[in-house]
This record gives C-alpha cells, structure tokens and sequence, in this order.
C-alpha cells in the first residue's frame, strides 16, 4: 500500500536519510525506532508531506504521494496536536466542518448536529465523553492527546502518523494509551507509524519495527552520510507483546531487539539513556 | 486596601498645597480647592451652555468618544487583514513587512498637518490620525502572533482538510482575536493621545479642544476635572476590553 523507493532526504551538505526503501501493507503498524537525529522523525514528515523527498518516491497505492498534508494522512504530535481555541467537540466537529463546508468551514443545522453525533460517538470511544465542552487547557496532557487522536481518526485517513505521541506522558497514563491506541488500530484496521524513542513502547505496539541507523559514519563530516532503514522486524503481534514484557523485565532479550537496541546505543548514547542502562543485558 | 494607599497620598498631598496655597492667595488658580472644581464640574456638566444649548461636557465626551471609537474599531479591522495577511502568505509578507516596519516609525503628529490638507479639518482626519498612529503598531504584533502559531497546528489543520481560507477562518482568526483586544488594549493610551493631540489643533468641540480652549484663562478648576475624567474614562473602556476578552475566549489563558 505504501511504497518507498530509493528516498533521499537532504538539507543542503547534510545528508539525513539515504536509500530508504520499504513496503509497507495495509493495516500494519509500524513502530519507528532510532538514536535522536537518525532522521525518523524527518521521514515521519516525508510520509506526511510536510517535506518533500531529495530524490527518490513515495508512492500510496501506486500513485505518489500528495506534497501537501491533506486529510488521507492523520496525524499527532507529541505536542500542539488540538486547538487550544475550540472545546473538546469543536475540535472532533473541526474534521466534519472543514472538508464538508469550503466556505465558511462551519456547518449548520441538520449536517452540524448529524456531525456532531458522530463526533460524540468516537470522542466516548476514546474515553472523553464526559469534557465535551471543556477546553482543552482544562484536560490533562493524556487526555488531550486522546483529543488528538479522536480528531485524527474521525477524518477515516488511510494512514495515521504519530510523533512521539506519547513522549511528555506519565509511564502509568501511558500504559493507558497503549491500550487505546491498540484496541483502535484492531477495530478501524488503521495502517499505523509511530516514532517513538521508547524501544519498549516500539516493541509493544508494532506489528513491525523498522530501525533507523547509519551505516556510515565519517568523523571528519558527520553530515556526509544519512540514515537508513537498517533493520525491518515484523512480529506477529502475541510475540510482540511478549516480547515488549520480556524487555521491560529486564530478561534476555530476543535477537531481534538486541539488534535494535545496539543499533541506537552506538550511534547515540545520550539520548536513549535510559532504556539502554536499565534495560540492557548484562 | 493598599492599591487604595497611593491614590490617597496623591488626594491628601494635592489638597493639602491647594489649600496652603489658596490660604495665601485666596485669588489662586494654580490648585484649585475642591469646591471649586466642584463649581466648575456643576457650571460644565449641569448647566445649559448660554451660547449652544448643550451640557458640555456631555456634548464633549460623546464626540470624543466617537472619533476614539471609530479610530480603534478601523484600526483593529485594518490591522486583522494586514497582519493576518502578511503573518500568513510569504509572499505577501516578505512584500509589506519591511515598508509596515518603515511606516510604523513615522511620527504620527509629524504628519498631522498632511492630514489636516488631505482630509481636510473635520472629523475625518482626527480619526485618520488614530488610525495612522496605532495601526502600525497593532499590525506587527498580529503578525508575530500569527508567525508564532506552531507549525503543528497548521499541518493539522491541514490534515482536518482545511483549504488556506478555512484555515484562516477557522484557525487563525479565532486564535488572533484575543491577541487583538489585548493590542486595542496597549495601544488605547496611544489613541487618547493622538485624539487630544487632534482635538487641541482642530477642532470645536471634544475634551481635548476644551482642556486647550480654558487653558487660556488658567482655569485649572476645568482643566482638573476633564483630565480626571478622561483617565476614568480610560479606565473604564481598558477595564471592559479586559472583560470582553475574558467572556468572549475563556480559551485565552494569556488574557487572565
């Protein structure tokens, strides 16, 4: 469904993303992995159409990709995903009123209360539906990225992209999300990618872990080479979920995660600090 | 209490030299007592003007009020296009943002007396000088402000299926709003200003023309009076600037 061929991605001399080719089917969730500055977040961008490609194609079922963000891509961000300015309704309403009035980008009697029955509906799927008309100041940050994501999944997009989405939440509210997030991806059968820097959070949810490292390194220049998709772990999603708690219990991990995991301490140990000094086998 | 304290010593202090002062000279106009000022209030607020027919300080403040009302409601209504429009599209904004920035510094009184050519003395052009000299300055911020909307926000808009006008409609606009109570708020001394400034040159009726006319009879009695008027006046339309915002975007947690 996704298709990747042969992706560049360049700012000026530094070379953050070289040779990226991947396919992805519908309905995977795709857990991005990667030390801080391995350019997951920057293909995150590309795959949203916030950036274009250096060189090489992104292709959604066989046509390229749109070079604007537009609604068959959702998308939330670890930090300014909602509307600060309209209620929790309003902004799940936002994704009716836009694409259904161009004009005003606000809809009117039957059409707005038919759309906000619907918007009701998925924000009590995703545990909101006693803060209709809070705004979303009044929520906590779990809460407002339950927001985030009920407004992402009301526009039905082909393809829902998460930055972190999870990063500025408390382990326990987390845990919560995790939880949401899954039982949403198995009802709606979503094609998924997450970056995340939690390998633990990357393992758990993924039906696919792909792992962003740089094959070549030159200390004289370390922007002359970029990054690339160094690993591409599909796990059936039992094993996953195993596999997540045997990490997070400090056990042997499998094969697959001691690749991923080496992978990101060794270009950048300061940044993932933590799951590797806790976490790492001993 | 103690945000009365100040106000207080100010009375005390004043009433105390007025009255040393009148002690001497019971002929003084420098610091009038307040009975005088009290006087003068009676003779200009409740009392027919012999010549017009009119309550004048009434009649005063309703003009006033008028050309300061009209100068702010264009001036934010100019200021949202511009600074929407210029926060917005680059290409727009990298056209206008350096000649706003050269025309903001433009002395607004320096070119009073081109206004008063051009639009000649009436009202027109004591409300154009409000507008030419809050505008500029109610712009820039707008602009920032819009500049200042992170880049999240626009993707996600985006991705709702927003088109450029709706996203402006419905996200820029909105989020503007409560930034552009708070400019009209800033800016009011600087209207007050330029409306006196206007008035005291030009003009036959308005509080600044009567504070400028009795200044040639040393009347401090009305000169007082006015002044503290025009202050509560101040005041008062800071004050519900201040509460509109708060009930209009309770969002709004800068505005608190």
């Amino acid at each position: 469904m996704i298709e990747v061929r042969n992706v560049w991605k360049e700012y000026g001399e530094q070379v953050v993303l070289e040779r990226v080719n991947l396919k992805i089917e519908e309905g995977e969730f795709c857990s991005m992995v990667g030390a801080s500055g391995c350019g997951k977040s920057t293909f995150l961008r590309l795959l949203l159409g916030q950036e274009r490609a250096t060189r090489g194609q992104i292709l959604l079922d066989g046509k390229p990709l749109p070079g604007e963000p537009d609604a068959h891509r959702g998308v939330v961000f670890q930090r300014y995903s909602v509307f600060e300015h309209l209620s929790v309704i309003g902004n799940v309403l936002l994704g009716f009123e836009l694409p259904q009035a161009k004009l005003f980008g606000r809809l009117f009697g039957a059409r707005r209360r038919a759309a906000r029955d619907d918007a009701v509906a998925m924000l009590e799927r995703v545990g909101l539906g006693t803060v209709l008309d809070k705004y979303p100041q009044q929520l906590s940050g779990g809460m407002q990225q339950r927001l985030a994501i009920a407004q992402a999944l009301v526009m039905r997009p082909r393809v829902l992209l998460l930055d972190e989405p999870f990063g500025a939440l408390d382990p326990g509210i987390r845990k919560d999300m995790h939880d949401l997030l899954l039982k949403l991806w198995r009802e709606s059968g979503l094609t998924i990618f997450m970056v995340t820097h939690d390998l633990k959070e990357g393992f758990t949810l993924g039906s696919r872990v792909l792992v962003f490292d740089k094959v070549r390194i030159d200390p004289q220049a370390p922007g002359a080479y970029g990054a690339r998709i160094t690993y591409n772990i599909p796990l059936d999603h039992g094993g996953a979920s195993a596999a997540g708690l045997a990490l997070a219990n400090g056990a042997e991990p499998s094969a697959a995660q001691s690749a991923a995991q080496s992978a990101i301490s060794r270009t950048s140990r300061a940044a993932v600090a933590r799951p590797v000094r806790s976490e790492a086998p001993t | 209490m103690l945000l009365l304290l100040p106000f207080i010593v100010l009375v005390v202090v004043y009433f105390t030299s007025s009255s040393l002062r009148l002690a001497v000279n019971p002929e003084d106009k420098l610091l009038p007592s307040a009975t005088q000022m009290g006087n003068a209030v009676k003779e200009f607020a409740f009392t027919e003007d012999k010549r017009t027919g009119e309550y004048l300080l009434w009649s005063d403040t309703e003009a006033s009020l008028k050309r300061l009302g009209l100068g702010l409601v264009v001036s934010a209504a100019i200021a949202l296009v511009v600074g929407i429009a210029t926060g917005t599209i680059p290409l727009v904004g990298a056209m206008f943002s350096p000649f706003i920035k050269v025309v903001s510094m433009i002395p607004p009184l320096a070119v009073l007396p081109i206004l008063f050519i051009v639009f000649g003395l009436d009202e027109l052009s004591k409300v154009v000088l409000i507008v030419v000299g809050i505008t500029p300055i109610i712009i820039r911020d707008l602009q920032q402000r819009t500049r200042e909307i992170p880049s999240e926000l626009w993707v996600k808009a985006q991705t709702l299926g927003a088109t450029s006008w709706t996203l402006i409609l419905r996200m820029i606009v909105p989020q503007l709003l409560p930034r552009l109570l708070i400019c009209m708020r800033l800016s009011l001394g600087s209207a007050w200003l330029f409306l006196i400034a206007a008035e005291a040159i030009a003009s036959t009726d308005g509080l600044g023309y009567r504070i400028f006319l009795v200044r040639r009879y040393l009347a401090m009695d009305v000169i007082l009076p006015y002044v503290m008027w025009i202050t509560l006046l101040g005041w008062l339309i800071d004050e519900a600037l201040r509460r509109l915002t708060r009930w209009a975007f309770p969002w709004y947690v800068g505005g608190r």
